[in-house]
C-alpha cells in the first residue's frame, strides 16, 4: 500500500511537471549559481498558487528529490486530494500559521534543514496582490539564516505567473514562465534583521526581467 | 508509393544531404581549432545546424503524414508562436478571458476551418470575428486602463501567430488543375525558398553588405537582401518541378515570398527592439523562439497563398 501511494505520488508529480512545461514552457535561468545538489533555501516571490509547482517543476531531478517546499497546513490539509499532493507529491514541510498552536513553524523548518533537505519558501507570507513587486518580508528567512548560517539563501524570481494564473481565474493562460535563480546571500555578522531582510528583498527584485510595454 | 510521397522523400534526402555537408564543415572547423579553445561563433553555428536537423525531420514527417500531420504541426507552431507573442504584449487581468479564448477557442477553430477547407471562413474568422468579439469580452470586465493598447496588441498577436501561420497549411486547400494531391509540396516549396533566402541573405549580408536598410533596427543590408532574393529565385527555379508554376512562375513566386519574408523580419526586429528583448523565447537552441525561426515564413505565407490562388487556383 505504501509502495502504491509512493508510485502514485511519482506519477502525479511527473504529470504536474509535464503539464507545467507544456503550458508555460517553464525555464530555469541559473544566473547567480549552478544547479548542483547543495543544501539551499530558495526564497521566491509569491503571486499565484502556481508559484511553488513551477519552481519545483524546473529544478533538475537530483535537486527536486531533496527539496521541500514550506507551505501552509490550512491550505494543503483542506481536503484529501490536497493532503495527498502537498505532503506526498511535493514533500511539503507543512506549517501552521495560527498563533495559538504550540507546534512552531520555525522548529519544523529547522528540523527539515537538519535532516539535510533544501527548502522553497515564500518570505512575503502571503500572495502579493498589490502593484509593488514584493510585500515586506516576514522574519522567517532571517531566523533561518541565523540558526543555520552554512545554508545558502538563494533568491528565486518567478516571472509572469500573476498573468498566467491570477487569483480568481480558473483557466491558466499559456504564457512563458521563467524562473531566475540569483547569487546566494547569507546573514552577515552583526547585521540587523531589518537590514538583512531589505537586502534579501533587493536581491530578489533585482532578478525580475525587464519587459517594456 | 505515390509520386507525391517519393518527391517528399527526395526533398528530405536533399535537405539531409545539405545538413550533412553543413555539419561536416562545422566539425572540420572545430577540429582545426586549438584544443581547449572555444569559438563562440562556431558553437552558435553548430547549435543552429542541430536545430535545423530537428526542423527538417519534423517538417518531413509531417508532410509524409499528409493533411493531418501538417495541420497538427502548424497548429502547434501557432500555439508556440502565440505564447511567445502574448508573453510580451500589454495585458491586464480584465483580458484573462479573452486571452484564454484566443488560445483555446480561436486557435483550434481556425485550424479546424483550414482543415475542413472552408476558405470563406478561415480568411475572415480572425480579421473579422475575433477582431470584433474579443474586445467585447475584454470590455465586459470594465477596465479602461490602456484598453486600446491591450486589445490592439492581442489582435496583432492573433493575426501574426494564428492567421498568418495557418496560411501555410491552407496552401493544401487551394484547388489547382492537374496538381490535385500534390499541393502539400507547395508547403515544402514555400518553407524552403524563404528559409534558404534568409540563410543566404545572412551570409551575403556579412560578406558584402554595406547599406543598412533600417539602421538601429537590424543589421540587414540592401545588398544582402538583394542576394538573398536572387538566390531564393534560383532555388525556386530549381524546385519548379514540385510546383504547378513552371520555371519562370516558380522563380517569381519564390522571389516575391522571399522579399516579403526578409522585409517582414524587420517588423519583428522592431517589435523586439520596442520590448527590449533579444529573442522571442529560448525554446529552439541557438535560434531563440519559434517566431525568431519562422518570422519570414509567417510574413510570406498569406501573400504566397493569395498569389497562388489568384494566378493558379
Amino acid at each position: 500500500m505504501k509502495f502504491l501511494r509512493q508510485f502514485a505520488a511519482r506519477i502525479v508529480g511527473q504529470s504536474i511537471r509535464i503539464f507545467a512545461r507544456a503550458i508555460t514552457a517553464v525555464r530555469a535561468d541559473w544566473q547567480g549559481i549552478e544547479p548542483v545538489p547543495k543544501q539551499r533555501v530558495y526564497f521566491a516571490n509569491h503571486t499565484s498558487n502556481g508559484d511553488m509547482p513551477m519552481i519545483w517543476s524546473c529544478l533538475p531531478p537530483a535537486i527536486r528529490r531533496t527539496v521541500r517546499p514550506v507551505a501552509a497546513a490550512d491550505y494543503w490539509l483542506k481536503n484529501r486530494l490536497r493532503a495527498f499532493v502537498g505532503p506526498e507529491v511535493f514533500n511539503c514541510v507543512l506549517v501552521d500559521r495560527r498563533p495559538e498552536v504550540k507546534d512552531k513553524p520555525m522548529d519544523k523548518i529547522i528540523a527539515a534543514l537538519d535532516e539535510g533537505a533544501s527548502l522553497i519558501i515564500f518570505p512575503e507570507g502571503n500572495r502579493n496582490m498589490t502593484e509593488d513587486p514584493l510585500l515586506p518580508f516576514k522574519a522567517g528567512l532571517y531566523n533561518m539564516g541565523v540558526a543555520r548560517p552554512e545554508v545558502e539563501l538563494v533568491p528565486t524570481w518567478v516571472a509572469n505567473l500573476n498573468t498566467i494564473m491570477p487569483k480568481g481565474e480558473v483557466i491558466p493562460l499559456p504564457l512563458i514562465c521563467t524562473v531566475t535563480f540569483g547569487s546566494p546571500i547569507r546573514v552577515q555578522e552583526g547585521e540587523s534583521k531589518d537590514d538583512f531582510l531589505a537586502r534579501a528583498s533587493d536581491a530578489l527584485v533585482a532578478l525580475a526581467p525587464e519587459v517594456r510595454s | 508509393m505515390t509520386e507525391t510521397t517519393s518527391d517528399i522523400l527526395l526533398l528530405a534526402l536533399g535537405s539531409f544531404g545539405i545538413l550533412i555537408a553543413l555539419t561536416f564543415v562545422g566539425e572540420v572547423l572545430r577540429a582545426r581549432e586549438a584544443p581547449g579553445f572555444v569559438n563562440p561563433v562556431l558553437d552558435t553555428y553548430m547549435t543552429r545546424v542541430q536545430s535545423w536537423w530537428g526542423m527538417v525531420a519534423f517538417v518531413g514527417v509531417a508532410l509524409l503524414m499528409g493533411k493531418i500531420g501538417v495541420m497538427v504541426l502548424f497548429a502547434f507552431t501557432s500555439f508556440a508562436a502565440l505564447r511567445e507573442f502574448l508573453t510580451l504584449t500589454t495585458k491586464a487581468q480584465a483580458d484573462h478571458m479573452s486571452l484564454a479564448l484566443a488560445f483555446f477557442v480561436v486557435l483550434p477553430l481556425q485550424y479546424t476551418f483550414v482543415g475542413m477547407g472552408f476558405d470563406g471562413l478561415y480568411t475572415v474568422f480572425i480579421p473579422v470575428y475575433a477582431f470584433l468579439l474579443l474586445p467585447i469580452v475584454s470590455a465586459l470586465r470594465g477596465n479602461a486602463d490602456k484598453y486600446l493598447i491591450r486589445v490592439a496588441e492581442t489582435q496583432w498577436g492573433l493575426m501574426i501567430a494564428v492567421f498568418c501561420v495557418s496560411h501555410v497549411p491552407a496552401l493544401m486547400t487551394i484547388e489547382i488543375d492537374g496538381y490535385a494531391d500534390r499541393s502539400v509540396l507547395l508547403i515544402a516549396f514555400l518553407v524552403m525558398v524563404v528559409q534558404f533566402g534568409d540563410l543566404l541573405e545572412y551570409f551575403f549580408g556579412r560578406r558584402i553588405g554595406k547599406t543598412r536598410i533600417a539602421p538601429g533596427l537590424s543589421p540587414k543590408t540592401w545588398e544582402g537582401v538583394l542576394c538573398g532574393v536572387v538566390c531564393a529565385m534560383l532555388i525556386g527555379g530549381l524546385l519548379a518541378w514540385i510546383t504547378p508554376f513552371g520555371i519562370w512562375g516558380a522563380m517569381a513566386m519564390a522571389g516575391a515570398a522571399s522579399l516579403v519574408g526578409l522585409l517582414g523580419s524587420l517588423v519583428f526586429a522592431a517589435i523586439k527592439r520596442d520590448r527590449g528583448v533579444k529573442d522571442w523565447s529560448h525554446l529552439i537552441p541557438g535560434q531563440g523562439g519559434f517566431v525568431d525561426q519562422l518570422d519570414s515564413v509567417i510574413f510570406a505565407a498569406p501573400i504566397f497563398y493569395h498569389f497562388t490562388k489568384y494566378f493558379y487556383g
